[in-house]
């Protein structure tokens, strides 16, 4: 492995220009990894039932919930939800829904 | 400033390691290699050396540490045969892929089974594809000198790719000959320190090693392996001139004995090369234009040159002691043929399988190879391609 700044992990990255020996040098790039296109099914919020109870975004394996500065959940990443509906599950008031991607 | 001596050819190895002074080796035992990893652990013992040494449950094991030590960022070496070598196969691969320079002394022994301790290169053959360097020897003094040189090699920048240093087993590994030595300041000072730019252990800059690599990346990935195998034949090159101006051994991709009018002649690998140019000598005396080409790196397998070498020659045979199960011909058959196909075209080449598990190849044994090919010659007939030398009939 040799030095080589900020590796480019992009999907349009090049063979020159990729990271030799497939080495990452980035934390957190997970986030660069689109994973939400595996998805087939999505979740919907619908936000006049949601009470902002936080019971969904700790479950989310994929961390698609986001949580804005005064704690309140925001729309899906759909970038990286895969659709698993462990959300839709736990919500206790019908806030979302499950739906064909 | 060298040293003459008598060793075996795993003797001179674990000589150069000590010299190398790794940071890490992990090996387990198998013959015929079990000496180099010997005679280093009483290095080790001793205190000679400063190296890790890690004596792991299986060759799989030998190489799964060996690559974790690499990761981290150390030099480190391991030796193995036949079967060990076959066991280390899932981790060769990654290695390669990985692109850690880990230095194998792969004494060549027979693949089984039928089960085997003797020489053949099945062995290596089977991991030709893995993505490894492979430089082979013909005597003690060439696996010595390579041993060195692969570290140079893999290691270089534009490379970085684990190299097998190759000899016969028995062969070369056990016959104790005549030996050159380096002293050790002049090894280190050749081989200078391993400074990999990012390892697992360099906690100012973290990194992940061997990720999945999925569809949007793993091509890329092999493109960039490959490419590297492409630089190594410079750089093999290189070091070689370097290490020519040290100890006055020249070495090259291949070496060309007696080629500059030969209008027949066989390519080989390792010591059947010494056997071979005896018989050379023998027809030379009685004015035939014989030749030979012992090759010695087979990844990156030199495909210009030995086109350009071949490409005076009328009749040539290309001498495998590794059957390819094709049933068509050997693996450095296939080579070589691909190699002057387009390039030097109208050569008539044929394959003879010889050596298998040990097997005996004498002086009287390539005459019969020459004869068949100045037969070939005066007839025009090439017949047979695909023969086998020694077996009984």
């Amino acid at each position: 492995m040799n030095k080589k700044d900020k590796l480019n992990l992009g999907n349009d990255v090049n063979w020159k220009e990729i990271s030799p020996g497939g080495v990452i040098n980035e934390p957190g790039n997970s986030d660069k990894f689109k994973t939400g296109d595996w998805r087939s099914v999505k979740p919907v919020w619908i936000k006049e039932n949601c009470k902002q109870c936080m019971l969904c975004f700790p479950v989310c394996p994929d961390s698609s919930i986001p949580i804005d500065e005064n704690g309140k959940r925001l729309d899906f990443d759909f970038d990286h939800c895969k659709g698993c509906g462990i959300c839709a599950e736990v919500c206790p008031f019908s806030a979302i829904e499950m739906k064909d991607n | 400033m060298s040293k003459r001596d008598r060793l075996s050819g795993n003797e001179a190895v674990s000589v150069a390691m000590r010299q190398i002074n790794p940071d890490v080796v992990a090996a387990f035992p198998i013959t015929p290699s079990t000496e180099v990893p010997q005679y280093f652990a009483s290095f080790v013992a001793n205190g000679m050396v400063d190296t890790e040494f890690v004596p792991v449950e299986s060759e799989h094991s030998a190489m799964s540490a060996c690559i974790g030590a690499q990761a981290a960022g150390a030099r480190t070496m391991t030796a193995t045969s036949a079967n060990g070598l076959a066991l280390m196969w899932e981790m060769l691969y990654i290695a390669a892929s990985s692109k850690l320079p880990i230095t194998l002394a792969a004494v060549n022994r027979a693949l089984s089974g039928p089960i085997n301790i003797n020489n053949d290169h099945s062995d290596t053959m089977g991991a030709r594809d893995s993505g490894w360097i492979q430089i082979y020897g013909e005597n003690n003094q060439e696996a010595y000198d390579n041993f060195i040189q692969a570290v140079r090699i893999g290691e270089h920048p534009d490379v970085m790719l684990p190299v097998m240093d190759c000899y016969d087993g028995f062969i070369t590994s056990h016959a104790v000959e005549n030996i050159e030595l380096l002293d050790d300041d002049a090894v280190k000072k050749f081989v200078g320190e391993y400074n990999p730019g990012e390892s697992l252990l360099n906690r100012k800059n973290p990194i992940s090693v061997g990720p999945l690599d999925t569809v949007t990346h793993y091509f890329e990935h092999k493109r960039i392996q490959a490419e590297a195998m492409k630089n190594a034949k410079q750089v093999i090159l290189d070091v070689a001139e370097e290490f020519e101006k040290l100890t006055g051994r020249k070495y090259g991709l291949f070496e060309e004995y007696m080629m500059d009018d030969a209008e027949v002649a066989i390519v080989i690998i390792n010591s059947t090369a010494g056997t071979a140019k005896e018989t050379i000598k023998g027809l030379r005396a009685k004015g035939i234009k014989a030749g030979l080409i012992k090759i010695r790196v087979f990844r990156p397998f030199p495909v210009e040159e030995i086109a350009k070498a071949l490409s005076k020659v009328k009749a040539v045979a290309i001498m495998d002691k590794c059957d390819g199960f094709n049933a068509a011909g050997g693996p450095l058959f296939n080579e070589v043929t691909s190699a002057l196909y387009g390039r030097a075209d109208g050569i008539k080449a044929i394959n003879y399988i010889y050596g298998l598990g040990g097997r005996d190849v004498s002086v009287q044994d390539i005459a019969t190879v020459y004869d068949r090919l100045l037969d070939i010659v005066n007839t025009g007939n090439i017949g047979e391609v695909y023969n086998y030398l020694g077996v009984r009939e």
